[in-house]
């Protein structure tokens, strides 16, 4: 094993021989798929698993249809939501960790195209594994929506994005990848448990109404049910809609703020 | 005491410093760890960053790439404040562990870093093979060896034909035969490309390999000299007893 010194080397700040040089954005979102990829479980695991829990929660609900319409509807964006949530806060704990975040920190990558980068690749992830599902749902379990099925899965990688921007935020809160996944329970599953899946949220006492009222996923929750009763968009949809893609940008711009330049 | 004329290595044109910190002051969490240090660095040439383990070299080098906080004092890289964004495409760190990502290859990892700089993949390609990982370009670095890790990083870094490269202690774990040939690479990137190089290590027989020599102890630089002077003016002639000399010299005025 021998090392080759060449020298044909040029000066570092002529431009690009093939004189194109895409977004970092773009590579970013590039690099992280292609790690998603080399991870072939993960992948099978990310495209398949809501499309058989769906399936589950279907057969369980065999005996009311119009049960189902609902909670399998709720579950088609709480999903991409999860999933988003558990592999940026994991994959960015590994970037923290391993040393690639503060080389990068060193490097032209801008904090925006981290975390567009996150978001474009993920958010891809995300695309794919509700449009399975979707699929699923709509041609084999009977799930049926007054709405367009776009506007289903406009909602659903909102949510996904808000996943993704709330693991990069928390991310940044654990040292381990068993905190990060700790932080599940904490982050994930009060959102799932409180907008209106298991109860309807106006039979809750007040003050968990109010705390229901501030958590981002019921107002997905909220604009999945519109699609679901209305055959039209509904403007309430939209306030929805918006709602859930503010939260992405408060998440986001503090996720942001957690990838610090200079360290202590 | 850091000296504030640097002699250059003969043969080496006189250059304005490719690096230089002012004063230095750096605390982490609670302890300083930098208490400051001055120090210029010509263009050009290979600075060996050398000290016990703790003693400060690679906070030292984290404020030179702009990645640690500073509690005051300046450091200039190539005419401009340490970290800045035009720095960052001129100056490139290998990280003390090899900081890339285990679940792509090697050639992805390259390429990866290529592309942040606008490099494609014939520049990538160049850079496997001058670390000599040629054979394991296509291997997820996760399966890599140690050193094989190290040389991966380090072509991450070469990849963007940087103007300083700064790395923390890059033969580690290195056998003898890649150590040699790695340190002859730096050499040559100083002495035939220009770049200017700050290599940190703690192993004293590789000092005689660079042109300066930074002697860092407690956070303070103890000495700040071409080799063959610290050896002339320690009267010794081992870096390592002159190393020790110093540290004697010091205690006895404590």
């Amino acid at each position: 094993m021998s090392i080759h010194i060449a020298h044909t080397r040029r000066p570092a700040h002529t431009p690009n021989r093939s004189g194109f040089a895409a977004p970092i954005v773009f590579i970013t979102a590039g690099r992280i798929l292609r790690q998603l990829l080399n991870d072939r479980r993960t992948v099978v695991l990310i495209l398949a698993v809501p499309s058989l829990m769906i399936a589950l929660i279907s057969a369980i609900m065999d005996a009311a249809p119009q049960v189902f319409a609902s909670v399998g509807l709720i579950l088609l964006a709480f999903f991409p939501f999860m999933m988003m949530f558990m592999i940026t806060s994991i994959t960015l704990l590994r970037e923290r960790t391993g040393g690639t975040l503060e080389r990068l920190m060193t490097t032209p990558t801008g904090k925006l195209d981290l975390v567009g980068g996150y978001a474009l690749a993920f958010g891809l992830a995300a695309a794919t594994q509700t449009a399975i599902a979707a699929t699923v749902a709509y041609t084999w379990l009977g799930l049926e929506t007054a709405g367009p099925v776009w506007a289903v899965f406009v909602i659903a990688i909102s949510a996904s994005l808000f996943g993704m921007a709330l693991g990069l935020f928390v991310s940044a809160f654990a040292t381990t990848e068993f905190q990060a996944i700790q932080f599940m329970p904490v982050f994930v599953v009060p959102q799932l448990l409180l907008c209106g899946l298991i109860w309807p949220r106006e039979q809750m006492a007040g003050w968990l109404q109010g705390v229901s009222d501030v958590l981002p996923i019921t107002y997905a929750v909220e604009a999945l049910t519109e699609v679901r009763v209305n055959p039209e968009i509904t403007s309430t949809m939209w306030t929805d809609l918006a709602v859930v893609g503010g939260a992405v940008l408060v998440a986001a711009a503090l996720g942001a703020a957690t990838l610090r330049r200079r360290t202590g | 005491m850091p000296s504030t004329t640097p002699g250059l290595p003969t043969g080496l044109p006189e250059l304005q410093p490719a690096i230089s910190a002012q004063d230095l002051f750096v605390e982490r969490g609670g302890r300083q760890v930098l208490r400051g240090v001055s120090t210029s660095i010509p263009a050009g040439s290979v600075t060996g960053l050398l000290g016990p383990s703790g003693s400060g070299k690679t906070t030292f080098i984290r404020c030179v790439v702009g990645t640690q906080k500073i509690k005051s004092g300046t450091v200039t890289v190539l005419g401009e404040s340490a970290g800045t964004k035009q720095l960052r495409r001129r100056v490139a760190y290998v990280t003390q562990d090899a900081a890339i990502y285990p679940d792509l290859s090697v050639k992805s990892n390259v390429g990866y870093f290529a592309a942040l700089y606008g490099r494609g993949r014939a520049e990538a390609a160049a850079a496997i093979e001058l670390v000599g990982m040629a054979d394991h370009a296509n291997h997820l670095a996760a399966n890599l060896s140690g050193g094989q890790k190290t040389r991966t990083s380090l072509a991450c870094a070469l990849v963007s034909e940087p103007d300083v490269l700064v790395l923390d202690e890059p033969t580690v774990g290195l056998d003898p035969v890649i150590r040699e040939e790695l340190w002859n690479q730096f050499r040559d990137l100083a002495a035939a490309a220009g770049k200017t190089l700050l290599v940190s290590s703690h192993v004293m027989d590789e000092a005689d390999r660079c042109d300066r020599l930074l002697l860092l102890r407690d956070g303070t630089f103890i000495a700040d000299d071409t080799p063959a002077d610290l050896r002339a003016s320690t009267g010794t002639d081992n870096l390592e007893a002159a190393f020790l000399h110093l540290i004697r010299e010091l205690d006895k005025v404590a």
